[in-house]
């Protein structure tokens, strides 16, 4: 069964375009351009995958994601987005977004990211797993004294480094390649993207910690 | 000083009982009052106030400041010094010393004179006074700043500590400044105090008198009209930015944004064409927008150099290539050798990968090596079919990486793409013979 897919984007030529490029790969069930249709339309449909425009008036990705909360709890969102920036991008990913993609990928690569999302996998782009590295990069900050906080979610495995080069040098869709090449299952890739997502969304490096402040996400 | 500092602790040690000592570090003038109040454990600032009262009221304060000026060493002062080095110094500075203690020692006997009635003008005894005493202050502080180094040398000498010869300024500079600030008061107070005992500042006084009350009247009355035209001028100014910035948009869009849609419009039948041109101006107009340099005026740097690379590709080619970069670095003859290899790469997988899917160029960077991979999604191709011949993948490729002590690795396999993969150790990775 193919996903049941809401696109939110405030540009009406682009919602066209990517529902004529998904057509008959998945089932676009809706579009909005508001953040207030959006939660409205996803609170009705209760879309399997919320393929969402970062940028928007009055918010954008980040208000719609914060407003639904529980109110879809079957809804994944995937961010799209033209921004490289990294502030925008770890700021939508630290907000629950299961993966990000910039509005130049294929239809077919943009039907296979659904699919993942939808499948419980995260999707991460080559520059957003550039970001990734970068930001992981160096030793981990020190560990706050409060709290027995999980001090693994500050470093990056070597495992999940190798897989995130693998999808910066341009593997991103191709996780079967990945698994070839570091002879290891396509199910172990995807289980090491996955974590590399929770770190994302968990680790309090004062790289994310910042980027996420910038889009004033941590109040 | 610190050399006091470290001097005092000694001090201390050995004299239970604190002499009186000059503290010329913590002092206003030659810090007699604040040497006092440390041996009397008060605050200097009633001696201040002390001395400057009993000066006001008959001159005594005066004198007795200049007595103990003369009487009390400085606190880094060795009563009886050792080393004959430090002789010389302490023989100038004493000498300036003296010189200032005969002139308070005269105003001393002045002030007898007078109080047994001998006939001295106040007219000229009072400024003359001031006036050798602002006089000595500056003089001293001129003279001093030669005699610093000899004296931290002897400052260094009694505290038996060898890293206060290296103090450059042994003298904190509120002090100085304070010293200055008091001589030429002085001097100034002495000439004003001669003009109004001649009876000369009277006139002057009407005169600045007239003056000021004019300009206070011009003030008061011009203050609103001045208040107005700082206002519109700030608010004039700030339209004129509003709208230099409104203008340098308009430029900016004429010149790029529309001018590659027109161009667009023209090559609307060469959808790679329309690819690139868009693609080009998307990255002009992201990097004008965040603000940066079109292009970087410094050092070359490799994720500067790979993106540099990979726009010309791009407008030569009609291809899309991105690049991800982690890290950064400087780059060298051997970094230069490695970008050019890389702009080989990306050169092939363009001619060679068509337009099916972007060339994704990945550079890492850390302190052990450079790394770089240009991967596309072509036909891909088999490297040991490569001809002899055929200078691009060998020549430009591996040669160049092993000529500057890296190492070039193609991997192919039809239908899966082809990445290159450059290597480029760091410390010691070859000279680039």
């Amino acid at each position: 069964m193919s996903a049941r897919v809401v696109l939110v984007d405030d540009h009406e030529l682009f919602r066209a375009g990517v529902r004529a490029e998904l057509d008959g790969l998945v089932d676009v069930v809706g579009d909005a351009a508001t953040v207030d249709a959006a939660v409205a339309l996803i609170c009705v449909e209760q879309p399997d995958v919320v393929l969402l425009d970062v940028h928007m008036p009055d918010g954008g990705g980040l208000e719609v994601i914060r407003r639904i909360a529980g109110d879809a709890p079957a809804a994944r969102f995937l961010a799209l987005s033209v921004s490289d920036a990294a502030e925008d991008v770890i700021a939508v990913i630290r907000a629950g977004a299961r993966g990000y993609v910039t509005k130049t990928i294929s239809g077919a690569d943009l039907a296979d990211a659904v699919r993942r999302v939808h499948e419980g996998d995260a999707v991460f782009s080559p520059r957003l797993a550039g970001f990734v590295l970068d930001a992981f990069a160096g030793a981990p900050p020190a560990p706050p004294t409060a709290g027995d906080r999980d001090a693994d979610l500050d470093q990056l495995t070597p495992r999940e480094r190798e897989v995130l080069q693998h999808i910066a040098r341009g593997y991103s869709y191709m996780y079967k390649e990945i698994a070839q090449r570091l002879g290891i299952s396509a199910k172990t890739v995807e289980a090491h993207v996955s974590a590399v997502l929770r770190k994302l969304q968990l680790s309090s490096r004062h790289e994310l910690s910042r980027w996420a402040v910038e889009r004033r996400m941590l109040g | 000083m610190i050399s006091d500092m470290a001097a005092t602790p000694q001090q201390r040690a050995l004299t239970p009982l604190r002499e009186l000592r000059r503290d010329p570090s913590n002092g206003m003038v030659a810090g007699v009052c604040a040497g006092l109040a440390k041996s009397l454990q008060i605050d200097p600032l009633l001696l201040r106030i002390a001395f400057g009262a009993s000066t006001l009221a008959s001159g005594v304060g005066f004198a007795v400041y200049g007595l103990a000026w003369i009487l009390m060493p400085a606190e880094d002062e060795d009563v009886a010094p050792a080393v004959a080095a430090a002789r010389t110094a302490s023989q100038r500075r004493a000498a300036v010393e003296v010189g200032a203690g005969v002139g308070f020692l005269l105003v001393a006997l002045l002030l007898a004179f007078r109080e047994l009635g001998l006939p001295f003008s106040d007219v000229l005894t009072w400024p003359l006074v001031l006036v050798a005493a602002g006089g000595a202050l500056i003089w001293r502080q001129s003279i001093d700043v030669p005699g610093r180094g000899a004296r931290a040398v002897r400052g260094g000498a009694i505290a038996g500590s060898a890293t206060a010869t290296d103090l450059p300024d042994s003298e904190s500079r509120p002090a100085v400044i304070s010293r200055i600030g008091i001589g030429v008061t002085l001097v100034v107070a002495a000439a004003l105090v001669f003009l109004q005992l001649t009876g000369a500042l009277a006139a002057a006084t009407d005169v600045a008198l007239v003056a000021v009350v004019v300009a206070v009247a011009l003030a008061v009355i011009f203050a609103p009209w001045f208040v107005r035209l700082l206002t519109s001028l700030s608010i004039e100014r700030a339209q004129r930015i509003r709208s230099q910035e409104r203008a340098e948009v308009a430029a900016h869009l004429h010149d790029s944004v529309l001018q590659t849609l027109a161009l667009m419009q023209k090559r609307a039948d060469d959808p790679r064409a329309v690819a690139a041109l868009a693609r080009r101006q998307e990255r002009e107009l992201r990097t004008w927008l965040s603000g940066a340099p079109a292009r970087d005026e410094g050092e070359p740097r490799l994720a500067a150099a790979l993106q540099a690379a990979a726009e010309e590709i791009e407008r030569e080619h009609s291809v899309v290539v991105d690049v991800v970069a982690v890290g950064d670095a400087p780059l060298d003859r051997d970094g230069e050798a490695l970008v050019a290899a890389a702009r080989e790469a990306m050169l092939n997988a363009a001619k060679f990968a068509g337009d099916s899917a972007p060339v994704a160029v990945y550079a890492e960077a850390n302190h052990e090596r450079l790394h770089v991979f240009v991967r596309d999604r072509g036909p891909g191709f088999d490297p040991d079919a490569i001809p002899a011949d055929r200078r691009g993948v060998r020549e430009s490729i591996v040669g160049r990486m092993e000529r500057h002590g890296g190492r070039a690795a193609i991997q192919a396999s039809p239908g899966g793409g082809t990445e290159v993969e450059l290597v480029l150790e760091r410390d010691g990775g070859g000279d680039g013979a």
